[in-house]
């Protein structure tokens, strides 16, 4: 079952970015109507104060239930004690972006900070001062413990974004499928197990939404795929192809030094954003 | 598909097609033997084992399988060095090298390694190819004009032919004069053969022509025929009883591994290029099973060695014979080494009586078919770089060996693509990621759709052949390469292969998102690299565009390669409300109906994306209500933003209702102007999103660029739709 997003925590540096991750947070917590935290690891300067104070004058009437932290430290361990401390539900990092318009990044302090939290993280990359509505969602829909979490957690989302379309991914595995294509044969024997592995995934998926609260599922169109190619990375390219708005995703495994090096999974997300990420805990 | 046993019913024209394959089979075999360096018998052994267990384990259908061309440089290298001079001995460490290769090929099978042919450039592979043709040209042009002792370099041997030409014309040797003529002779009707359109004359091959014409002359000359038997081909009395034993004796020396390794690459890659370039002559079109044809022709490989034979591979030209006599299935190839047992058999002695100058003209003749200057200037058309590829291969090859040469190439290859790209980086950064989607778009359509991010070339070309391999070619696909900032010739023309292998098997393949790409030459196989300025276009047309055109000549459209962004005023519609136009392309315009593929972007600065999308514009004869037409599913998400537009229900049609959702302003008139005939129009056509403004439609359908069928179907919706509303609809007052 969902968790209901009652305080977001949003991690703030003074880059070109910081005004529009402002609006976005505000955003959100409107949309959620959640306290919004802003945490700024660094020393509080009365200029930094105003830089803020300026910029949430300008986006909104209502400044309550906004709260602004600054505080020295080691950026990872700040924002983590907070999260923690404040029972943060949804943090909220901003993605820098590189000088290809196309690719968006996440520096290394982001990286440790999806790792690292218990709550769940939103990855925007997206960031604007006026909204961009979100129109179509994709979430994970793997054979997994967690999925049923993610999917009920991105019709909660969808609910509060007002996002009418949710597409839920089925990553099948070529491994699944088990007959390796050498000819004519084989090919016919394979497509007929993949519509076979389809039909068992999608009543799999109905099965998940059926026990989703139907005020979320309402009004939602609903769409099922599956795609091959390989698991974690490939939905990352789905939600780019489809130009998705929002990719929610299980809670990653713990990543070490050879996933850096031989990705997989999240790594291949995290290193290359094909869109807003949600991962959910 | 149904299965029916055609075994029975089809076996005399498998047994004839065999018959006439075993005549081109006979000389070829015994030609190749001689060219490597071994007893001419070791190629008909390689024929016979080769025809007969691959037939049996092997997993294509129309291919026939012996020895073949790309190892003869390799063999006669081997025979030379492993021997050290003593002939015989070599060729006895040479079959021993047979053996280990054929293991080794019966491994790739094994490891399912039968993608490795496309771990390698195209144009790398024809420089190899090129040397290959050189080396067996060189050596046997000699063989031919009666000079059987010629030895050297490949390089040394090409240059001394014009010398050798000189000394036949002068010489004065009675077996030498014979044995050259009848090598010119020879090497004229291979070369008029085809000019000569006779059946009864086509009906026995060429080569078998020069058999039959040797031993009649023989007859006819004999009891003093003129050329010394030295000059004759030499056959054991006992082929079948006697066999050499592979001499195992050198097999730690790294000149063995050398040429292990080399025979084991060049068997495997001259036997996957066939069997591609078989199956596409396959009447029946079937896809052969690569990595069980892998594992039988090394099992065969291993038998052969045993017995004195060489390497079996499959060969394009015996296999293309067999197709053309209407081989069906794969015992024609047995029936192949049946002729031949019983060729070698009855015929012995008379096969006996051919010079060895005739069947070195057939191998001049196959030399030349694989060095040929046209290929150069083939290769040439599709680049410049794809030139250097072919000639660094080719002289690493001539002046090396062919191991060396293929890794030149490939590092020339790869050398080319980073300075075109100008990073190395990118292809580092990149080689490893699983760059290829694959999922079904549209259940009903059962089209799949395929997109592909970073680069695309002969590296990482498995990837998306993979994925490709696993869709039925009845189907309709589309590749998306517009996340693709490079491609390489290598994955252009395969992507071409597939096309063709899918129109003949009655589904649809189209490549998109190469509009944007610079591209290297005219050719459709050139390399192509995302621009990096905007708004640059490239004036070699993509395939995509070349086919727009052809649509558009065929329907007597208007086409442009670009417009005007601000032609179109496409502003004034809902859909563009929060979006701006960047560019207008591939334009098709006729009478009030145009169809252009609309780049737009969306958002602003850092959310900024762009969009790619075909869509269609109709300029009616009078005004139509302001309205949305919306399927329930689709385009509907951006409605969101259209606060003054309201829901309508047009009562009475409860599959319209069910199916569409539309939206206006003023519902009174958009309800007279939805009348029976309108809806029931929409409800029998294809689903398409449509918007109105004053007196024009805009229509639009997926969220990305329409492949070439879908464009005609959209341009008769349109055509129909437009004259619909302007007969029917003229005389409405709204």
């Amino acid at each position: 079952m969902h968790k209901t997003i009652n305080t977001i925590l949003t991690g703030l540096a003074f880059s070109p970015n910081l005004e529009a991750n402002v609006h976005e947070s505000l955003r959100l917590s409107r949309m959620f109507s959640s306290k919004l935290v802003l945490v700024h690891v660094g020393h509080e300067t009365s200029e930094k104060k105003q830089q803020i104070k300026e910029i949430l004058e300008k986006a909104s009437d209502d400044k309550q239930g906004v709260q602004i932290i600054f505080k020295p430290g080691n950026p990872v361990d700040v924002i983590v004690n907070y999260c923690n401390d404040l029972k943060v539900d949804l943090l909220v990092i901003g993605a820098q972006q590189r000088e290809n318009l196309f690719k968006h990044y996440l520096g290394s302090i982001a990286r440790k900070l999806t790792h690292k939290v218990n709550c769940s993280v939103l990855l925007l990359l997206k960031q604007s001062m006026e909204r961009d509505a979100c129109k179509h969602i994709v979430v994970n829909g793997l054979e997994d413990p967690k999925t049923p979490h993610a999917i009920n957690t991105a019709f909660y989302v969808s609910k509060h974004l007002g996002c009418p379309k949710i597409t839920i991914v089925e990553e099948i595995k070529n491994k699944a499928v088990d007959v390796k294509v050498n000819d004519d044969r084989t090919l016919r024997k394979a497509t007929l197990i993949k519509e076979r592995i389809k039909t068992r995934e999608n009543r799999r998926v109905n099965e998940l939404i059926n026990h989703i609260d139907r005020d979320f599922t309402q009004g939602i169109q609903v769409k099922n795929q599956s795609i091959f190619g390989k698991t974690g990375y490939s939905i990352g390219h789905y939600a780019k192809v489809v130009r998705a708005d929002l990719l929610v995703m299980n809670e990653p495994k713990r990543s070490n030094l050879i996933d850096r090096i031989f990705p997989h999974d999240m790594e291949y997300i995290l290193s290359e954003l094909p869109t807003n990420v949600l991962i959910v805990r | 598909m149904q299965k029916t046993n055609t075994f029975i019913p089809d076996l005399p024209k498998n047994i004839f097609s065999g018959f006439v394959v075993s005549l081109i089979a006979l000389p070829l075999g015994l030609g190749l033997a001689l060219a490597s360096g071994v007893p001419p018998i070791a190629g008909i052994i390689t024929a016979i084992v080769g025809g007969t267990l691959v037939a049996i384990l092997g997993g294509s259908h129309v291919t026939i399988t012996g020895p073949g061309n790309g190892l003869v440089v390799v063999v006669l290298a081997s025979v030379m060095t492993l021997g050290a001079g003593d002939a015989y001995q070599g060729y006895l460490y040479t079959l021993a090298a047979v053996v280990l290769s054929g293991v080794l090929v019966m491994l790739f099978g094994f490891l399912r390694l039968g993608l490795l042919s496309d771990f390698f450039p195209a144009s790398a592979i024809q420089g190899m190819l090129a040397a290959i043709g050189l080396g067996i040209f060189a050596k046997q042009f000699h063989v031919m004009l009666g000079n059987d002792d010629a030895s050297g370099s490949i390089v040394e041997l090409l240059l001394a032919i014009p010398a050798a030409i000189l000394e036949y014309i002068q010489t004065n040797q009675e077996s030498a004069i014979w044995a050259g003529g009848i090598g010119i002779l020879s090497l004229m009707i291979m070369i008029f053969y085809p000019k000569i359109r006779n059946r009864l004359f086509q009906l026995v091959p060429a080569p078998m022509w020069i058999v039959v014409l040797c031993v009649g002359l023989f007859y006819y000359l004999s009891p003093d025929f003129p050329i010394d038997s030295s000059f004759l081909i030499s056959i054991p009395d006992q082929v079948f009883s006697k066999f050499p034993s592979p001499d195992f004796g050198l097999w730690n020396t790294p000149e063995f591994i050398n040429i292990v390794i080399t025979l084991t690459l060049i068997a495997s890659i001259e036997s996957l290029l066939s069997i591609k370039a078989v199956d596409k002559l396959d009447p029946l079109k079937r896809r052969s099973n690569v990595n069980r044809d892998l594992k039988a022709l090394g099992f065969a490989t291993v038998v052969s060695g045993f017995i004195g034979g060489l390497n079996v591979v499959t060969v394009i030209a015996r296999s293309s014979v067999n197709v053309n006599n209407n081989g069906s299935n794969r015992s024609a190839n047995l029936f192949h080494s049946s002729f031949l047992v019983i060729f070698i058999l009855l015929f012995a002695s008379q096969l006996k009586m051919v010079p060895l100058s005739a069947l070195a003209a057939i191998l001049v003749f196959t030399g030349y078919k694989l060095a040929n200057p046209v290929n150069m200037i083939k290769i040439f058309k599709v680049g410049k770089e794809q030139l250097a590829i072919f000639l660094t291969t080719l002289l690493v090859t001539l002046f090396t060996n062919l191991i060396t040469g293929i890794l030149a190439g490939i590092l020339m290859t790869f050398l080319i693509h980073v300075y075109l790209c100008r990073s190395l980086n990118f292809f580092l950064k990149n080689f490893l990621k699983p760059n290829v989607l694959m999922y079904k778009e549209d259940e009903e359509e059962n089209s799949y759709y395929v997109s592909v991010t970073d680069f695309c070339t002969f590296l990482n070309y498995f990837r998306l052949k993979k994925q490709l391999d696993q869709i039925p070619e009845n189907t309709k696909v589309i590749v998306d390469l517009s996340y693709c900032e490079f491609v390489d010739h290598t994955v252009m023309e395969n992507l071409n292969n597939y096309m063709d292998a899918f129109e003949r098997k009655g589904g649809n393949f189209e490549c998109m998102g190469l509009d944007a790409h610079g591209a290297k030459s005219a050719h459709p196989f050139a390399m192509r690299r995302l621009l990096p300025f905007k708004g640059k276009l490239s004036l070699n047309f993509t395939a995509r565009q070349r086919k727009i055109k052809a649509v558009a000549a065929e329907f007597e459209y208007m086409y442009r390669l670009a417009a005007p962004r601000s032609e179109f005023q496409l502003e004034q519609f809902p859909f563009f409300k929060t979006k701006s136009v960047t560019a207008l392309k591939n334009v098709l315009q006729y009478e009030g109906q145009s169809l252009f593929d609309a780049h737009f972007s969306e958002g602003a600065f850092i959310a900024k994306q762009e969009v790619k999308m075909t869509m269609m514009k109709l300029d009616l004869k009078s005004k139509v209500p302001s309205f949305v037409l919306n399927k329930d599913e689709g385009l509907l998400e951006y409605i969101y933003n259209l606060n003054d537009y309201n829901d309508i229900k047009i009562e009475g049609y409860p599959d319209f209702s069910d199916r569409f959702y539309l939206s206006g302003i003023d519902e009174k008139s958009i309800k007279s102007f939805f009348k029976d005939e309108l809806i029931r129009f929409f409800e029998s056509n294809l689903y398409y999103h449509i918007e109105s403004s004053e007196q024009e439609l805009l229509i639009l359908k997926r969220e990305r660029l329409a492949s070439v069928q879908e464009l005609k179907l959209f341009l008769d919706f349109g055509l129909r739709l437009k004259n619909l509303l302007d007969q029917d609809y003229a005389r409405v007052e709204i």
